[in-house]
């Protein structure tokens, strides 16, 4: 709608305009402009070329090459040496910072803070969770959770619900972990199949 | 000076002067003390005696093209030269438009230098092709080496610079910048000698590997006499604090990484050691800095004449603050994460500016609305009009912005606009950008370097031709409308020396519209134009002198996708890959 009406009082500017140019031509090129005055877009390569072809004296050899790719993919523009480019990223890139996560004991005091970073599967973040609160959890089984043991490990999810470690794969619970919890096994019978 | 002509009077003495010979002695005496290369090349032309005296005398070699001369041609004509300045690939393969392998390699010269040259103290490279074991081999083959100077060269690995570390024991300045080439480790600086102290320059900003801070500050401790020294990103802020109160006599500082990581203590004393650094007269490094560190620097800007935060990605309000405290700055290198905003901060704090170059932190980013405007440059222009040196990189442009910059700085001698579209038009009236181009050849007459951007017909290159008669380099891209637009630059700017042109609808009559003028030009680079084979052979024939070389795509049809004319008194090189066609 909008460029509608703005196309069409432009329409009054272009009408009266002295312009260069094979008849016919007119249409496309004015639409593109008109895109670019209102969206304060910059004129797409194309328009410029189209003009170049419609008003141009050139010999038969002529062919100019439209970059009809983003400008991202012309090679060497804008000319910035590699060097330069590179050189500005921030050092410390994301996948060298630490994904740390809060965990908590029931009945302890404080809580804890762990990298999940540091461990590559499961049965290694058990293990230093074992570590770090001097206890034992146990083997897991996706029937039974972690039957038998004294401490379920638990976490706290995207959605802020409550999840059993272990079920998902590593890698989706690495991107959905936001705390972990050790839970009392008596407590934790609910989220298991019963203990 | 004609010996036979006849002044009446007095004048008896003089002719008796200029018939009798003009002893060498005292006319090289003389001549060692020019030292311009071109005052040099003017004063080999004068007669025979001066061409000789000059020959003898001169020491230091500048070639901006190899292959525009041999080393064997050099060792024959300048029997004592002690440093050589050589440039090798054009311009444009540092934007990667020249592939890889092209040539440019440094070891044909070392091979003769070594003969001829034993005591070669001096060699600064750009664009040259260096692999290990010429770095070795110089490093073995010149006994008194002393300065190694790498830009924008490729081929060689921190292996090399090891070997120049270890053998060059008179070695004073070490200067490696923004290469293509292999980082492989930091262990190179261990490869000084315990007892080596002479250095005087090190510039390893642009090596990523980590280095042994404590064989660096041993190494600071050691030099004296050291007056440069730019370290990497992975030198912490703790690290340069000790690096500085070892060397408060530095004069130009490039700092490592700026992440905060300090205690309060250190802060102070951090503060106080370049509070001590009462020479410094450039900065530059400053990777991460930000609004929390950058007061360290306050006390030591005061001399400060060149501040370079082109990696540091600083946001106007910090940049404002850190420039109230650099009046006598005249050269400013900055992203243009500073904005606007940052750029009317330099207008009102740095009056003698006189360089100033703003890179695009994100320049490929297409959507986001970032960066200077016309504003930022009208604001700087306003307030530092004697600057002369511009590189500027923006995303949208107006004709009478640009009338207006060169209104208020008239003495411009090197204009570098680069509007980051392609073809885009200046934004508010939708035309070219010719007018500004025009007004900046128009009121800028001592213009020596031209970059132009923009939607621009052959109106621009007209007023080129026309205006810029002090014109030596232009570089054009995404251009013009015909082959009208180029001859006008060929035909009217009488002092070219380097056009470099790339995406414009130039052909061949505009190329060989140029037949008279290539010989007195270093070199022409046409990429992605309209010329053709047929174009660039007639070229090649009619000038036998001139090097014609194309590097085709892979298609098999006419077009010279890729041409490099350059005039040579060393014939076709021989030792062109089979890309580069020699014509």
């Amino acid at each position: 709608m909008e460029s509608i009406v703005a196309h069409q009082k432009d329409l009054n500017f272009k009408a009266t305009e002295l312009r260069l140019g094979l008849p016919g031509s007119e249409d496309q090129e004015s639409d593109q402009e008109i895109l670019s005055k209102n969206n304060n877009k910059r004129t797409l390569p194309q328009s410029a070329h189209d003009e170049e072809d419609c008003e141009s004296k050139s010999s038969s050899d002529h062919h100019v090459k439209t970059p009809s790719v983003a400008k991202a993919q012309i090679v060497g523009w804008p000319p910035v040496r590699s060097n330069r480019k590179n050189n500005i990223q921030p050092k410390k890139t994301e996948s060298e910072t630490g994904m740390y996560v809060k965990v908590s004991m029931d009945g302890a005091p404080y809580l804890r803070k762990i990298d999940l970073k540091m461990y590559k599967c499961y049965p290694e973040l058990l293990k230093a969770l074992e570590n770090m609160f001097k206890l034992t959890i146990g083997e897991y089984s996706e029937r039974e959770g972690y039957k038998g043991s004294e401490f379920a490990p638990a976490y706290e999810d995207k959605d802020g619900d409550l999840m059993l470690v272990g079920d998902v794969p590593w890698e989706m619970f690495m991107s959905s972990c936001k705390r972990l919890r050790i839970m009392k096994g008596s407590e934790a019978r609910g989220l298991g199949c019963g203990v | 000076m004609n010996p036979t002509l006849k002044k009446p009077r007095e004048s008896v003495n003089l002719s008796e002067l200029t018939q009798s010979t003009f002893p060498d002695e005292v006319l090289e005496k003389v001549l060692s003390l020019v030292q311009s290369h071109k005052d040099r090349n003017s004063a080999s032309l004068v007669c025979k005696d001066w061409y000789n005296a000059e020959r003898w005398t001169r020491t230091k070699l500048f070639i901006g093209n190899c292959y525009s001369v041999s080393p064997e041609i050099v060792a024959r004509r300048f029997p004592k030269i002690k440093s050589v300045t050589l440039k090798g690939k054009p311009r444009f393969s540092d934007f990667n438009l020249v592939p890889e392998n092209w040539g440019a390699d440094i070891q044909a010269w070392l091979d003769v230098f070594a003969k001829v040259y034993p005591f070669l103290e001096e060699l600064r490279l750009k664009r040259m092709a260096v692999s290990d074991e010429s770095l070795e081999f110089l490093a073995k083959s010149f006994h008194g080496f002393k300065v190694l100077s790498l830009l924008s060269c490729d081929g060689f690995s921190t292996d090399g610079i090891s070997s120049i570390a270890a053998h060059c024991k008179s070695l004073t300045e070490l200067d490696i910048q923004e290469n293509g080439m292999d980082d492989i480790s930091g262990s190179w600086l261990s490869c000084f000698p315990d007892d080596f102290a002479s250095l005087e320059v090190l510039n390893f900003a642009s090596l990523n590997s980590e280095i042994s801070i404590d064989a660096l500050e041993r190494l600071v401790s050691r030099c004296k006499s050291l007056r440069v020294l730019k370290v990497n990103r992975n030198v912490t802020l703790s690290q340069l604090q000790r690096l500085l109160v070892r060397a408060p006599q530095l004069i130009e500082l490039g700092t490592g990484c700026f992440l905060p990581d300090l205690t309060s203590r250190q802060y102070a004393e951090l503060e106080s050691a370049f509070s001590n650094c009462k020479n410094l007269h450039t900065i530059s490094g400053l990777w991460e800095a930000t609004y929390r560190y950058l007061p360290v620097l306050y006390a030591a800007c005061a001399s400060l004449t060149f501040l370079n935060l082109s990696y540091a990605t600083i946001r106007s309000g910090e940049f404002s603050k850190l420039l109230t405290h650099c009046p006598s700055l005249r050269r400013l290198w900055v992203l243009d994460t500073v904005k606007d905003e940052g750029l009317e901060a330099v207008g009102t704090s740095c009056p003698l500016l006189e360089e100033l170059r703003v890179f695009p932190a994100d320049p490929f980013e297409e959507d986001i609305v970032h960066g200077v405007t016309e504003s930022g440059f009208v604001a700087v222009s306003a307030g530092c009009p004697k600057l002369q040196y511009v590189l500027y990189f923006c995303r949208q442009m107006t004709n009478a912005a640009v009338a207006t910059i060169v209104r208020n700085c008239p003495d411009f001698t090197h204009f570098r606009l680069c509007i980051m579209n392609p073809g885009q038009p200046d934004y508010m009236t939708n035309e070219p950008m010719d007018e500004a181009f025009g007004a900046v050849v128009k009121t800028c007459k001592k213009l020596q370097r031209l970059s132009v951007s923009g939607l621009l017909t052959d109106l621009t290159f007209e007023y080129i031709g026309r205006y810029a008669k002090n014109l030596e380099t232009l570089s054009v891209a995404f251009a013009g409308r015909s082959d009208w637009g180029m001859q006008c630059v060929l035909e009217g700017c009488s002092k070219l020396r380097k056009l470099e042109i790339r995406d414009c609808p130039f052909g061949n009559a505009a190329l060989l519209s140029g037949l008279e003028k290539y010989e007195s030009m270093r070199c022409l680079w046409m990429s992605a134009c309209s010329v053709t084979m047929n174009g660039c052979r007639l070229l090649a024939q009619e000038r036998p002198r001139l090097n014609v070389e194309v590097i085709k795509d892979e298609n098999s049809d006419d077009s010279a996708d890729k041409l490099y004319v350059y005039r040579s008194v060393a014939g076709p090189r021989r030792d062109a890959p089979p890309f580069v066609v020699t014509l």
